[in-house]
């Protein structure tokens, strides 16, 4: 499988080592227009957008092209961040898919599972890592950001942060920047039933990828992603810090709480479920999100998770 | 979106799969012109989108017209897990003579879709024991894995080509309508050794909703909730008198649970998106001030690239409009913070730097005027 981080940030001696290059597809819209203005400001490399109809003009300063073949032609870049309404995700994901694309970061919400199947499985044959949808997107403090999230919660740093929330992402980043654990990468999962990157498998390209101290999961009810990574964390004898939280303890059944994803039915993806399997992998689980720095601080101080 | 019973067997019928004659009512008027179609005896069925109608008696046989006068009402009335019945089937009677389970479902964890079958069906999924599971990629069960499923669970013959037939009508069902569940329990096998549903449940995915306007006709939203979405923010209304109101679904969802700790009840789960403005901090107080039982609203923003000045102002507009007149607590972090205090000072909004420090005065205040 493609690598994340040589494809975010690649290796010393690239050209552009540090600078990869972006495309924004949907950069006209008003979100993507003022996110490629945020990205930009934070020093992501943003080099070409797609909006059909609108090749040739330019937008902050960044060229847009007709479609994605044109755009990845003309720069080379490997990665892509869609803005897309849901019901145009499928076609934008599969051009850039079909197009070289290598990182396809899925912004939109509420696209269709079926769509979102589709795409995971063109992905794999396509040697390619989807994030989202309904993701904030990745941002590796100090490096480059691809998302919708605030510059401000984020520090470099050597704890990762991986979370199915958007808000909750910045909100404990924010907690962990405080009492100075810096990020080395915060990585949105999406709320979505449907992961391109599943938990278990953004845990494993950070745990083999980044300089890390210890991990941040941020969980929600629905499912069964943090029941497997819990049991995963067993098999593998992971032996750095991880610390976990998990949305909607006080949540009604069979209802869905925002995301599209985070829904109980009977014991499935219940809070319990996914607190007792954390606690048989040795993670402690929040209460509340400000008292993750605690946890990590207790769980760092005693050492390695033994 | 979960269909009611009646409603996935419509589903079903369209598909010929089949079911037990069966008329639904919502008055026992009605009910007594379709008990005269049907002839007793038969099964009277709480329509409600809850399992365990059965041990809740919200499903009861009927024998004759002094049952009807007598449960039809009764059952009318039925709570279950804090679902009431919408509506009431009325449906004949079935000569069982074992029980199937099967079902075809999103498999999040593996993402694509797996068939349950199993030859004890008639419990809830969790107690249904020696389960055959098939996965079956994007949905599509060909004849087959439908025939080894079938085989597994011990059916010959009449029965064996029927259930075949049905497990590839369901994985149609699943592809064409785009659902997220699709389970018949009991699948019953009767006496003449032909099969029908006698339950379903269906689960459409509500983000492909855009292109399944046929299914339109099952969707029941309340008038708040379909405000709610047209407003692109997410509602679940809640027994509580405090509501909480946020930008991110997590986000919500963490104030919920810290709110329940401390011995505060919700009123509401709203998530606003993503972003917050002045007219969405507007539009989410104008929904609130329509529910009745809101002592407090409970406000906890992210800000990050908002400022929490454009929120402040929303409270300030919302009483000076008299759209409100309860106390708001909230915790907005962000940008321009101080000056948002000033801003609302003298005002019934509260403005706190934690989260935590806002539940504690939201619950003490509420808990105070009853």
């Amino acid at each position: 499988m493609a690598d994340l981080f040589d494809l975010l940030i690649g290796k010393e001696g690239d050209r552009d080592y540090k600078k990869k290059p972006v495309i924004v597809q949907g950069i006209t819209g008003k979100f993507g227009s003022f996110h490629t203005q945020q990205m930009l400001a934070y020093g992501t490399n943003i080099v070409a957008g797609v909006t059909p109809g609108k090749g040739g003009q330019k937008i902050e300063g960044v060229p847009i092209y007709e479609n994605m073949g044109e755009a990845v032609a003309a720069t080379g870049a490997k990665i892509s961040i869609i803005f897309v309404p849901a019901k145009f995700f499928l076609s934008a994901a599969v051009e850039a898919l079909e197009a070289g694309i290598k990182l396809l970061i899925a912004i939109p919400e509420h696209v269709p599972i079926k769509d979102a199947l589709t795409v995971v499985d063109l992905s794999k044959r396509k040697d390619a890592i989807v994030v989202g949808p309904n993701t904030p997107g990745i941002i590796i403090p100090g490096i480059i950001k691809i998302g919708i999230m605030p510059a401000s919660p984020f520090k470099p740093g050597n704890i990762a942060v991986i979370s199915r929330s958007g808000t909750l992402m910045y909100e404990v980043s924010h907690n962990l920047s405080l009492a100075n654990f810096g990020q080395s990468i915060c990585f949105g999962i999406g709320g979505d039933p449907i992961n391109g990157t599943p938990l278990i498998q953004a845990f494993d390209t950070i745990r083999n990828g980044a300089n890390i101290d210890g991990v941040v999961v941020v969980g929600e009810i629905g499912g069964d992603a943090e029941e497997m990574l819990a049991q995963h964390i067993i098999d593998t004898k992971f032996d750095k810090p991880v610390v976990a939280y998990i949305a909607g303890r006080a949540a009604p059944k069979e209802k869905r709480m925002g995301h599209a994803g985070a829904i109980i039915y009977g014991t499935y993806g219940s809070a319990e479920s996914k607190v007792s399997m954390y606690a048989k992998a040795n993670v402690p689980v929040a209460k509340r999100p400000a008292e993750l720095p605690m946890l990590l601080a207790g769980k760092l101080g005693k050492g390695r998770n033994k | 979106m979960r269909l009611l019973e009646y409603q996935a067997k419509s589903l079903f019928a369209d598909y010929n799969i089949p079911i037990p004659q069966g008329l639904t009512s919502t008055d026992i008027e009605q009910g007594r012109k379709d008990a005269a179609k049907i002839g007793f005896p038969f099964v009277i069925k709480a329509q409600m989108a809850v399992g365990g109608r059965g041990k809740a008696g919200a499903i009861q046989k009927c024998h004759n017209a002094d049952e009807l006068e007598l449960k039809y009402p009764e059952i009318m009335q039925k709570v279950v897990k804090g679902e009431k019945t919408r509506a009431i089937l009325l449906e004949k009677m079935a000569d069982i003579k074992k029980e199937l389970y099967l079902s075809l479902f999103l498999n999040r964890s593996k993402r694509c879709y797996t068939i349950i079958a199993s030859a004890e069906g008639g419990v809830e999924i969790e107690s249904v024991k020696n389960q055959i599971i098939h996965e079956v990629g994007l949905g599509n069960v060909d004849t087959k894995t439908a025939e080894d499923v079938g085989k597994e669970m011990g059916l010959k013959d009449k029965a064996l080509a029927q259930f075949i037939d049905i497990l590839q009508k369901l994985s149609k069902i699943t592809i064409e309508k785009e659902v997220e569940l699709a389970e018949i329990n009991p699948l019953a096998v009767l006496k003449d050794d032909s099969i029908v549903a006698l339950d379903g449940k269906v689960i459409i995915d509500d983000n492909s909703m855009f292109r399944h306007d046929e299914l339109r006709k099952f969707q029941e939203v309340s008038e708040l909730e379909e405000r709610a979405e047209k407003s692109g923010f997410s509602l679940v209304e809640l027994d509580g008198n405090i509501a909480v109101v946020g930008n991110g679904a997590g986000l919500v969802m963490s104030t919920l649970d810290m709110l329940s700790d401390n011995g505060g009840k919700p009123a509401c789960f709203l998530d606003v998106g993503g972003g917050a403005t002045t007219d969405t901090v507007y539009e989410a107080l104008t929904l609130i001030s329509k529910m009745k039982k809101v002592k407090g609203i409970l406000v906890n923003l992210y800000g990050g690239i908002v400022k929490t000045t454009t929120v402040a102002t929303a409270f300030i507009k919302a009483y000076e409009n008299k759209l409100i007149d309860m106390p708001v607590f909230a915790r907005m972090s962000g940008a321009e913070a101080d000056k948002s205090k000033e801003m609302l000072k003298g005002s019934r909004t509260k403005m706190f730097d934690t989260i935590e420090e806002a539940i504690n005065a939201a619950v003490i205040e509420v808990n105070k005027n009853g």
